[in-house]
């Protein structure tokens, strides 16, 4: 075990990852001499080459499409977005080929290799360009796999998941916790499994669901809850897609209550498809309609941050709104 | 008419032409200690003129270095500097009329400033407060101003290319003898929207100069790991387009050349592509530290061709100026960014309102409803949101 940050997490997971796989490749803008604007691939390229990590021209449209021919020759490419604000170039290289190079070839060929790491999030005085949670443009792409981590030990074994997976994955990184989450990290490489939702706090009132930087503000709304007696449940979704119907059924049949929190904006947000499989998968065991606590419907704002963000305040009223239904 | 023959040589064997085999000059006017080249052909510059860039360059120095310790000391969140390229951004914003529509990338401030943008406007974009032309919505140094034809910064890179093509088109369309410039880094052109937005405006002739500030670095990617061609510029012909390479760092030259890239854009309706050859001498931005990528020695190399220094000399042995002149210009600059500062940071932020504001032309249903449960949400707890709950 060793105390990790999560940006040291990833890093760690990349270079097992490398030791273990010499057709893993890391590359993307900045990322090679200097490791990322963010450092999470710092020291790769002395450790392993230029050659297998290395600075891109700055293209991401470039960078995705590379990955997929890489990946679709039975190499391991690991590419960085350095913004998810700035996935939007890639965007038809990873929806009409990434996701669809297995399908449309009878699965003669595919990228299964492939996983994209990208920055997202607010919180660090970003504005609209720096702050973007774009998941939900991802998780209706079918063939993509979806996942966020909470922390620096779910980070690593999540990305060396993802990095394993036979499917192209895109793999969002909480930016305002790559240094604030700090964990007990084993050195050693292991895995933890996609499209499993974890149940990281039981309790028996209601059920709150969030993913990535957002489980620990659920989690603070909890404790908020604990002081007027409601007893939250909080589960970490951890893979968006394919995601845990299962987990989260089980548990809106003990509560009885679901809130959904995401950082994007409310409307065709993921909680949206969430809300609407479990009205289906738990009508009658529902006391109070499906709770949203979201981004609102604008850009991601600069001075006005903290007044758009879903945070533990506004949980906490939700949560209460929900059980005085 | 499709494929027109541009070959008139028809050979008979497989023959390559050798990669990097096209020769392009490279315009210098001045040299290091201010005097012209001896057949140097100058750019039409007199002394009113003159004094205006040199002003604009004093001023975006002590801007930069005044704001850049600010954000040090935490009173904005974040800076960008030209330091270094202020020959390349305020030469080419010199040659232009002021209706000529500037899209820029982020590292342009000194051609809105030449255009007029006061100290107080800087400030409050800077401090995100009420009086910001962009209502407190972007990171600092994003500015826009409707009235100086300087259209709104975008972060994401090289999104403003293909648009100088259609801003450059409407403006021919408008009958106007104007052009568009686009500015960009030798990084952006790295981008798709660099492909589309070059030959789009050569196809469609369009009145538009591309100028690249090829400043040796993208964050911390040197140009050697951007590109393996004869820089930017090379790729203008393959485009057909009108192509010059210019020392950046030499005023006399980016005005020459922007100068004569303007008058054949409107003469011929055509596209032209300018490449300006520089350095940052900055960090990326203030997030960034180029000790992790590149060394003290190139940086002090690069000192030595102090674009301003250059000029000023020009200046002085012109008898256009004097080194009190110039003192005299730092010091009255300096007092008017620090009262500009001091009044600035306390302009109080945008009210809530306004966060719902320019979504759409009027707010939808959606937008009045949530932030009716926002400020609700707020005047319940105020202590939790002090920028609003104020002035609800």
């Amino acid at each position: 075990m060793a105390k990790m940050n999560m940006l040291q997490a990833i890093n760690n997971a990349l270079t097992l990852a490398m030791t273990a796989d010499d057709k893993m490749l890391v590359f993307g803008e900045d990322v090679g001499h200097f490791g990322g604007v963010f450092r999470a691939t710092s020291g790769l390229q002395d450790k392993f080459g230029k050659e297998r990590c290395f600075n891109t021209p700055l293209t991401e449209q470039g960078i995705a499409g590379f990955a997929n021919g890489l990946a679709s020759n039975g190499m391991t490419p690991v590419a960085e977005i350095q913004f998810a604000d700035y996935i939007f170039p890639a965007f038809d290289q990873i929806v009409n080929e990434s996701a669809k190079f297995r399908y449309r070839s009878g699965n003669q060929f595919n990228v299964g290799g492939l996983t994209f790491r990208t920055p997202y999030g607010g919180g660090i005085a970003g504005g609209h360009y720096h702050s973007q949670s774009p998941e939900a443009y991802f998780t209706q792409v079918a063939g993509l796999k979806v996942v966020v981590p909470r922390n620096a030990y779910q980070a690593k074994g999540l990305l060396l998941s993802a990095i394993h997976d036979p499917n192209p994955v895109i793999f969002f990184e909480p930016k305002r916790l790559y240094r604030a989450s700090v964990n007990d990290v084993p050195e050693e490489a292991y895995e933890l499994p996609l499209g499993k939702a974890e149940v990281v706090r039981e309790g028996a009132n209601i059920t709150l669901l969030a993913w990535g930087a957002q489980v620990e503000v659920i989690e603070k709304a909890a404790e908020m809850a604990q002081e007027v007696n409601i007893d939250c449940e909080v589960i970490d979704l951890k893979t968006l897609a394919p995601w845990d119907v299962e987990t989260v059924a089980a548990s809106v049949r003990k509560t009885g209550r679901l809130l959904i929190n995401h950082e994007a904006p409310l409307t065709g947000g993921f909680a949206g498809e969430i809300a609407a499989t479990i009205q289906q998968e738990c009508f009658l065991y529902l006391e109070s309609p499906i709770a949203r606590v979201c981004g609102l419907d604008t850009p991601y704002p600069l001075i006005h941050e903290k007044e758009y963000m879903p945070d533990a305040l506004k949980t906490f009223e939700a949560i209460k709104a929900s059980v005085n239904f | 008419m499709s494929n027109p023959t541009f070959t008139q040589q028809v050979v008979h064997r497989a023959t390559f032409l050798e990669r990097n085999s096209l020769n392009i000059p490279i315009l210098k006017l001045l040299q290091a200690d201010g005097t012209t080249f001896e057949n140097a052909v100058l750019p039409q510059v007199d002394e009113a003129l003159s004094r205006k860039i040199f002003d604009t360059c004093v001023f975006i120095r002590t801007l930069d270095e005044r704001m850049l310790a600010a954000q040090r000391q935490g009173r904005i969140s974040f800076y960008m500097t030209c330091t270094g390229e202020e020959a390349a951004v305020i030469g080419s914003a010199a040659a232009l009329e002021p209706e000529d529509i500037i899209l820029a990338q982020y590292r342009e401030h000194a051609a809105l400033r030449y255009r007029g943008f006061t100290t107080e406007q800087f400030m409050h974009q800077m401090f995100s407060n009420e009086k910001d032309l962009g209502k407190g919505r972007q990171m600092p140094i994003h500015y826009g101003c409707q009235q100086l034809h300087f259209q709104t910064i975008s972060s994401p890179l090289a999104t403003q290319i293909p648009q100088a093509s259609g801003v450059g088109y409407s403006l021919k369309m408008q009958g106007k003898r104007n052009v568009a410039i686009c500015y960009f880094g030798e990084g952006a052109a790295s981008e798709g929207d660099f492909h589309a937005g070059l030959n789009m405006a050569a196809v469609h002739k369009v009145p538009v100069i591309f100028f690249c500030r090829n400043n040796g670095y993208a964050i911390s990617t040197p140009t050697d790991e951007q590109y393996a061609g004869n820089g930017i510029a090379s790729r203008g012909l393959g485009y057909g387009m009108h192509t010059i390479r210019v020392d950046g760092n030499d005023m006399l030259a980016v005005l020459a050349a922007t100068q004569q890239a303007r008058a054949w854009a409107i003469e011929h309706s055509a596209p032209v592509l300018i490449e300006a050859m520089t350095y940052r001498l900055g960090a990326h931005s203030s997030s960034d530290d180029p000790s992790g990528y590149r060394s003290k020695d190139e940086e002090a190399r690069w000192q030595q061709h102090d674009p301003v220094k250059r000029f000023k000399l020009w200046l002085i042995n012109k008898g256009w100026l004097t080194e009190d002149d110039d003192a005299e210009l730092q010091s009255r600059y300096r007092q008017e960014v620090l009262d500009a500062l001091k009044v600035a940071e306390k302009v109080p932020a945008p009210k809530l309102d306004e966060i719902i504001e320019d979504v759409y032309d009027v707010p939808t249903a959606n937008l009045k409803k949530q932030l009716e449960e926002l400020k609700a949400h707020v005047a319940k707890y105020p202590k939790a949101y002090p920028k609003s709950s104020g002035r609800l």
